[in-house]
């Protein structure tokens, strides 16, 4: 399949979404990310069993922290596909990137309250 | 354990307004395993607070550090290095612990970053519950091992007040009466004779009426 997804959507491979810790994610925005969104399996199809149940809870918490320190929680999002659905992620990664553009430019990366 | 709760962000960014630069500070004991002060913990607020300042447009640097006790003053010394040139020092240690870096570090602004709340028990992952309110005078063989100073919201000793209902306290329907769970010990261990036991007025001197309490072991001073 040769499908084509926005490039400026940067792929961090785990072995598991039971691994993405809320650090994790708020380190993506501490370094400048616009938005994030965790692809787990279908719930159900944990090779794991609760990986994806895991990352759904920490996901839903970092979305509470992205709030109150004023990033903003729509900035991240979970979602649940099997690895082949390939059409499905780049629908995604097209869907989440409309999304940030909306929301526009994450306002905590360094250096832009500076320039603005 | 010592349980804690993470203040809420808007206090602790008020807390740090004035600063360029604090040290973060959690402690590696009670409140790594009751999740409110460790190094996740730790590595959390930190990004929260730079990411808010950044935002704001007044950068903070926040230097991260967990010290393996924060109420102990071997480890309490160790950290005259890595205070460096920060401005205060945030702590999410438990209220012992900040106040033991504050003695050690008077120049120091040490602020707390959480509310200790009690001494608990991890009844379930995730979920802490308070058991001990440290009275100094401990009765639990009479209560067969539940304690009516913590669990009675009155610290009644002889037998639940009016209030008990369905086995629930009256200050809260999510919180289990006391008395009923020791009444519910002495079936249990058909025992209920001992409920009729009459405890005399407990000594209250030994506990915090008796003002700041200390214990020294002659042997192991240096
Ligand atoms: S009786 Fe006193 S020492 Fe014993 S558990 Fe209760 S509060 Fe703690
Ligand atoms: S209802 Fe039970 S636990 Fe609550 S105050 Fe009365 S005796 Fe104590």
């Amino acid at each position: 399949m040769r499908l084509t997804y926005p490039p400026n959507v940067k792929i961090v491979k785990v072995p598991c979404t039971g691994r993405v810790d809320i650090i994790h994610m708020l380190k993506a925005f501490e370094n400048g990310a616009d938005g994030v969104f965790v692809a787990g399996c279908l719930e159900g199809e944990c090779h794991f069993l609760k990986g994806n149940l895991r990352a759904k809870k920490r996901v839903a918490q970092t979305k509470a922290l992205l709030d109150e320190c004023g990033i903003g929680g729509d900035r991240i999002a979970m979602y649940n596909l099997s690895s082949a659905q390939g059409q499905r992620f780049a629908e995604i990664s097209r869907e989440m990137t409309e999304k940030v553009r909306q929301l526009g430019p994450n306002p905590a990366r360094k250096g832009r309250a500076k320039a603005a | 354990m010592i349980v804690a709760n993470r203040k809420p962000f808007e206090e602790i960014v008020e807390l740090v307004k004035a600063y360029k630069s604090i040290l973060l500070l959690g402690c590696n004991e009670c409140v790594t395993v009751c999740a409110a002060g460790g190094a996740k913990e730790v590595a959390v607020l930190a990004s929260e607070l730079r990411m808010h300042r950044e935002k704001e447009g007044q950068p903070i640097e926040v230097k991260e550090h967990v010290l393996e006790r924060n109420c102990d003053p071997e480890y309490v010394v160790s950290l005259a290095p890595i205070i460096g040139d920060a401005e205060a020092i945030l702590s999410m240690a438990c209220g012992c612990g900040i106040q033991f870096v504050g003695e050690h570090y008077r120049q120091m602004r040490v602020l707390p970053a959480v509310n200790t709340t009690f001494d608990g028990v991890a009844e379930e992952q995730g979920v802490w519950a308070e058991r001990c309110l440290g009275c100094g005078n401990c009765i639990l063989d009479k209560t067969l091992g539940v304690c009516p100073v913590t669990r009675c919201a009155k610290s009644l000793f002889n037998g639940p007040c009016g209030g008990s209902h369905g086995g629930k306290c009256e200050v809260s329907d999510e919180t289990p009466c006391g008395w009923q769970l020791i009444v519910d010990r002495y079936k249990e261990m058909n025992m209920l004779d001992k409920y009729m036991e009459i405890q005399p007025l407990k000594n209250w001197s030994t506990s915090r009426d008796g003002g700041p309490r200390k214990r020294v072991r002659e042997d192991l001073k240096l």
